[in-house]
């Protein structure tokens, strides 16, 4: 085993012995987005999915809001009137436009893996996560697990499944790239081994601070972060809230332990509480 | 430190509200009378209170013939509802509830046949004690359900939610009994109705303070008018109950408010979690403070 930490999966790779594969996932470096959208359209492409409404948000050039089950990449626009580097914009006009496309972030401990109570939320062998659409009944406990607010459910002509990225697993497991990887004009999005997009992205953290980009920073390479390290996680030049993203997520399952005791002491409360009231008498 | 902004990006929702519809807060109010009625039904029965266990044991059937139906309109495939039990599956509160639902349902369904119909007595008396013991776990795996999730609201209420819940359930079932019970055998309902809705006043102010400004919900919108009105019906049935005693239409009176005031109750509780989500604000606090 190489010096990396340790990113093993509760599926994967043990329970996948010789079919496993390296753990994938993606980098998306936000210092370089140019908010093409190529991601989003060649997700929708490929994975066809459907149109997730036509509307005009004002909210900067994003008129898609956030990711949902029609939408399974999401460049965000955010404008500030900060400069983009120390010491740029001294002349007093100081603007910064921020761009990152978001995704599914195939964490380590996946809440929505853990709470389906079907088990139609797998980790395949890649140690990403999937939906799998002939077995999920659309119950919808995964949409509000999620610390990311990456599920939801398709309200289209009864479909009533919950859908999010596969991290294109038809093509994936080919061994080909994801199709917004494979699209992504300048690189912002990267597919590979996740210990290789680890190294990488320290060192271009490294590299971007050198150059003067003050906030920057990784968010989800951590393993020991409150889900165990993202599958498919960013260099971002901000707070991860300014995004849109949780700021120090958990995986809401690892309380799980602890609820299922304060359960039992209410359940042997009310047990004990019905009893002591019937031993008053009849009237 | 540099401010940081609480209202994240455009004000959108970090994490996405439940997509449950009122059918599921409907469900958390009848697994609750459900739970408390079959335990109120096996403990009547030991002790020999024929009157009180013949209406909890009906009361819970009901309840639970209900609660499947409301679950299976709420999937978004209902045709696949069996897929719940393709698996055991302890990390997910949901399989687990679904099993105890399945036990339970079908061991109240068997008491209240055998008791309608007056044969199998000791069919019945296994059904009863099965459904009864079971009784608490459906109470209260609700709580654990909804506080299994990235709801601020809900699960950094998780200590107190099952209080709520159990409680809840006490005073909703035992409501049911003193409507449906002769008032000179509904002695142990109005003592359990009567606990349950102070408990449920108490354990439901606890979990308020405890969340502190991320109980807001409970104090806004629609959750809000829950809320209130919760507190009042409850408050009102206990002490018109209180005072009533064994005076069986004062009784009624005030088990209907008891009554009224869990299902209102749970729809605040409810209504909570989704206000809670829809406001990045308290995503954000809550994950704060834990770092």
């Amino acid at each position: 085993m190489s010096a990396q930490p340790n990113v093993d999966t509760e599926a994967w790779p043990e329970s996948y012995g010789d079919e496993a594969r390296p753990r994938m996932g993606f980098f998306t470096d936000t210092s370089v987005c140019i908010g093409c959208k190529a991601c989003e359209v060649a997700c929708k492409e490929w994975n066809q999915v459907p149109e997730d409404g036509l509307l005009f948000t004002g909210d900067s050039y994003d008129n898609t809001g956030g990711l949902g089950a029609n939408t399974w990449r999401h460049v965000a626009f955010i404008e500030q009137d900060r400069p983009l580097r120390v010491g740029d914009g001294e002349d007093g006009d100081a603007f910064r436009w921020l761009m990152s496309s978001d995704v599914c972030k195939h964490c380590t401990h996946s809440a929505c893996l853990d709470v389906c109570p079907t088990g139609a939320i797998i980790r395949t062998e890649l140690g990403t996560v999937v939906v799998q659409e002939d077995v999920c009944n659309g119950c919808g406990y995964c949409v509000p697990a999620c610390p990311f607010g990456v599920l939801d459910k398709r309200e289209i002509e009864d479909d009533g499944r919950v859908w999010k990225c596969t991290l294109c697993y038809d093509r994936t497991r080919e061994g080909m790239t994801p199709a917004c990887a494979q699209a992504c004009p300048t690189e912002s999005i990267q597919y590979g081994p996740l210990d290789e997009l680890r190294e990488r992205a320290g060192a271009r953290l490294d590299k971007v601070v050198a150059d003067g980009f003050a906030g920057a920073r990784l968010y989800g390479e951590d393993p020991t972060d409150g889900v165990g390290g993202f599958g498919a996680f960013f260099l971002l030049l901000d707070e991860p809230e300014v995004y849109g993203l949780p700021p120090n997520p958990v995986d809401t399952t690892h309380d799980l332990p602890e609820m299922w005791r304060s359960a039992a002491v209410a359940a042997g409360a009310l047990a004990v509480g019905v009893a002591a009231c019937l031993l008053g008498g009849r009237r | 430190m540099t401010e940081r902004p609480t209202d994240g990006y455009y004000g959108r929702p970090i994490v996405k509200p439940p997509v449950w519809k009122d059918e599921i807060a409907w469900y958390l109010f009848a697994g609750g009378l459900a739970g408390g009625s079959s335990s109120l039904g096996l403990a009547a029965r030991v002790t020999g209170n024929r009157a009180l266990a013949r209406s909890a044991t009906f009361t819970a059937a009901a309840a639970l013939t209900a609660s499947p139906l409301l679950l299976i309109k709420d999937l978004g495939r209902p045709e696949r509802f069996v897929n719940m039990l393709r698996v055991v599956k302890p990390s997910s509160p949901m399989n687990v509830g679904t099993w105890i639902l399945t036990v339970a349902g079908t061991a109240a369904g068997a008491t209240a046949a055998c008791e309608a119909t007056d044969v199998l007595p000791r069919v019945r008396a296994l059904a009863q004690g099965v459904a009864g013991v079971l009784g608490p776990a459906l109470a209260t795996y609700t709580a654990v359900l909804i506080s299994d999730t990235a709801v601020p609201v809900w699960h950094e209420a998780r200590t107190e939610l099952p209080l709520v819940f159990a409680s809840g359930a006490a005073a909703s079932a035992g409501a049911a009994a003193v409507i449906l019970t002769p008032a000179d055998s509904a002695g142990p309902a109005r003592r359990m109705m009567l606990a349950g809705a102070v408990g449920e006043l108490a354990a439901t102010s606890v979990m308020e303070r405890r969340l502190g400004e991320l109980g807001e919900p409970y104090h806004t919108g629609k959750a809000g008018a829950f809320a209130r009105a919760a507190k009042t019906a409850t408050a009102a049935g206990a002490a018109l109950g209180a005072f009533a005693g064994r005076r069986p239409a004062m009784g009624r009176l005030a088990a209907g408010l008891v009554f009224g005031g869990a299902v209102a109750e749970r729809f605040a509780v409810f209504r909570a979690g989704s206000q809670s989500a829809e406001d990045p604000r308290y995503v954000v606090m809550s994950q704060r403070d834990r770092s």
